[in-house]
This record gives structure tokens, sequence and C-alpha cells, in this order.
């Protein structure tokens, strides 16, 4: 018998409206979470003191450690609502330092819960110099054989630095809602005109950053609901299988060959539709109403 | 940004936590940080907010949170990023919730 519907309403944890702490709770094993550096010994950004901005107490990051499905996590986690989730110098700097306690650790995996749009401009030099060392910290965690699953569900997405740190990771975990790319749409908008791409056109942006167009063309591992509990298993799921291959090159060049046929193939299109119509979707206009299981299920049958 | 200090006599409260944290440094919304103060009857209260001008504000709703609820013997430290009176309300309660254990 079908539960009352308060009870599958109440059931139901959005992973997009959530703080990142709650995030936090509701995706590891329950009471399972101890927070490096937790709010009353952290210290707020003095670059924003400077600037007269309100600083947050944890720099808008959660890292620590937990379980998660039973094997032992090391965790980040992104305030999406506190400045964006930019990242700034300390912001960085304990995203760094969790990965490099994972080369020493060697937990089953590092979770990265992405929810930024880049850096953090007020910061400047110290917040650009903090994404490098962040992609460099994530490339050394999986040349030590520790994978690193990114998960993007929340409002902010995964842009500019973040979106490549996203990429660089082992695996990324989607739902629709989730955006991830390099440039904003107000970016593009600014800098190339409303006419390269309308950033208020938000069908238009999640048709070219959002969750579907990216399971559809590989950039992501898994498409998920935006339900922290889907969030969960599906990166339980993937801990079970992943395995963190030995860097090389002749991976990296199979990789850019990928990459290059596929932006030859897809050149000039300015539109999801068009990319999922050129993949072999038979409707690309229902794409953007489907469901995550018939797109999933669609997907399958697609041309290789 | 605008910094704010403030001091309350108050009865103590009990502490279940060594600390306990409240809310986001958002748009409208505020984060609060409870820890354990000096006074057993006092409790201070350090504001930094991007609103200026509100300080006889915060003192009014603090001051009123104050003589309701016993946090005695706390040390209060407040992100704000434009909270209103309401949610700076509801914040206080939910952080001296969980500082205390949910026994108010």
């Amino acid at each position: 018998m079908n539960a009352p519907v308060h009870t599958q309403l109440a059931l139901r944890h959005s992973y997009f409206e959530a703080s990142a702490r709650s995030r936090v709770a509701q995706l590891l094993d329950a009471g399972s979470f101890r927070e490096f550096l937790p709010p009353e010994v952290s210290q707020p950004s003095p670059h924003l003191a400077v600037l007269g901005i309100p600083g947050a107490f944890d720099d808008g990051v959660i890292v620590g450690s937990g379980q998660l499905g039973g094997k032992p996590v090391l965790l980040i986690a992104q305030e999406g609502q506190f400045m964006g989730g930019a990242v700034g110098e300390i912001h960085g700097a304990k995203i760094v330092g969790l990965l490099r306690r994972a080369i020493v650790e060697r937990p089953a995996a590092v979770v990265f819960m992405v929810d930024s749009g880049g850096v953090r401009l007020h910061e400047a030099n110290a917040g650009l110099i903090a994404i490098s060392e962040i992609m460099r910290a994530v490339l050394d965690t999986r040349a030590a054989g520790v994978p690193v699953i990114a998960l993007v569900g929340g409002s902010c997405g995964a842009f500019g630095g973040m979106g490549i740190v996203s990429r660089l990771c082992s695996a990324i975990v989607m739902s629709e809602e989730g955006r991830l790319a390099l440039s904003g749409p107000e970016v593009i908008e600014t800098v190339a005109g409303v006419e390269e791409f309308d950033s208020k056109d938000r069908a238009l942006v999640w048709r070219v950053t959002g969750g579907k167009h990216r399971y559809l063309t590989g950039d992501c591992a898994e498409l998920v609901e935006d339900d922290a509990a889907s969030f969960r298993q599906s990166t339980i799921d993937l801990l079970a299988g992943l395995t963190e291959p030995a860097p090389g090159s002749s991976a990296l060049r199979t990789e850019q060959k990928r990459l290059t046929q596929r932006r030859e193939r897809f050149a000039g299109m300015r539109d999801g539709l068009e990319v999922w119509a050129a993949m072999g979707m038979a409707r690309p206009a229902e794409v953007s109403l489907m469901d995550r299981d018939s797109l999933v299920a669609a997907k399958k049958g697609l041309p290789a | 940004m605008e910094n704010l200090e403030f001091r309350f006599t108050a009865h103590p409260a009990r502490p279940a936590a060594g600390a306990a944290l409240c809310g986001v440094v958002g748009s409208g919304n505020m984060e609060i940080l409870i820890r354990p103060g000096d006074e057993a009857d006092a409790c201070t209260v350090s504001i930094k907010t991007s609103a200026r001008g509100f300080g006889k504000i915060w003192e009014a709703v603090i001051a009123d949170f104050a003589s309701r609820h016993p946090v005695g013997g706390t040390r209060i430290a407040i992100n704000d990023m434009g909270a209103t009176p309401a949610v700076v309300t509801l914040r206080l309660a939910q952080a001296l919730g969980d500082y205390t254990g949910g026994a108010q």
C-alpha cells in the first residue's frame, strides 16, 4: 500500500535546497561524521574582513571524515549559499589539506560535494592560487590510488575553476538540477553578448550545462534524482566498482582523442537540443520533460 | 560592515554540547555560534553585520530573547548578511536548542 501523501513528501530531502551541513548529515552513515577544523576553531576570511564583508566561521567549506556504506571516506562540502561557494584562501587551504590527508590515510574515497561558482574574486590571487592547488591535490590524490568522487547538485553548480576541478575527479554524480561548465552563463553573456548566450533563458542554460545534458554527453558518470538519499546510494554504488588506474600518458591521449572527435562532431551547435539530435535521440525536445529513469533508459538505447 | 558588542544578564544555560552552529551567511540569513562564556549569569554577543545602522534593533531583539531564555554563561557570535529580526530570533532559538540539547 502506498504511504499517505504527507509521509511521501516528508521522505524526500532536496539536495539542491539543503545547506552543506545538512547534505553531509544525510549523505554519510548516521552519526559517523567527524569535522576537521569545526567552526569554533576555524577562522573567517581575513581578506573579506578587510573589504568590510562578514565572513563565515568555516569560510564556506566543511571538511572531515566519516563512513559511507560502512567504508571510510574523507569528505569536502562547499556551502553554495555563502558567497556562491566561491573559493578563497582559507576555503582552498582546507580542501587541499583534506586531499593531502587522503594520500596519507588512504580512505576508500574522497567525496567532494561541489557547490561553487569558482574562485572568490574578492581574494584575487590568493583565490586563484587556491584553485590551482586544489587541481594539483586532486590529481595527486588520484595518483596515490584514492578515487575522488564529485557530487554536483547544488544551487551554484560547478563553474569556473571548480568546473575544471570537478572534471579532474575520478567520477561525477549529478542531478538534473546540477550544472557543470567552465564560464558561467552571465560571464559568457557579459563577454560575448546576449546574441552569443542569453543567461536569462533558464531552459537554455540547463540544456547546455545541466545534469541531463552532462549525462547524455558522458561528462558525468551517474544521473540521480534531486534527493540526498539518491546521491548517497549512487555514491555507495560507484565506490563498489571504482579503482583508480595507474596514471599514464596513453590513457590521457585516448581521452584527448575522444574529446577532439566530440568537439568536431558537435561543432557549431548552439543548443543541447541539436547535440541530442546528433547523438540519435529520436525526440530531443522531450528530454527536458523526461524523468530520471526514462532518460537513463533512453541513453542506453542510443547508438554507440 | 558594522561590529556590534552587547552583554546581557540572563539565567544560566545548561549546555549539552561544547558549541553549536546554526544558519548560513547567505543573503537575508545569518550564522550563529554559541560557545561557553566566562560569567554564568551573563551572555556576551558579538555581531558582524553587512547592514549598517541597525544597532538599536539588534540590541532590542537580543535583549528580548535573553529575557525569555536561559542564555547565561554563553558567548554568542553572529555573522549576518541582512537577516530580519524574525530570522534572528528563529536562529537564536535554534542555536540555543542545539547547544542545550533541546531543553530550554
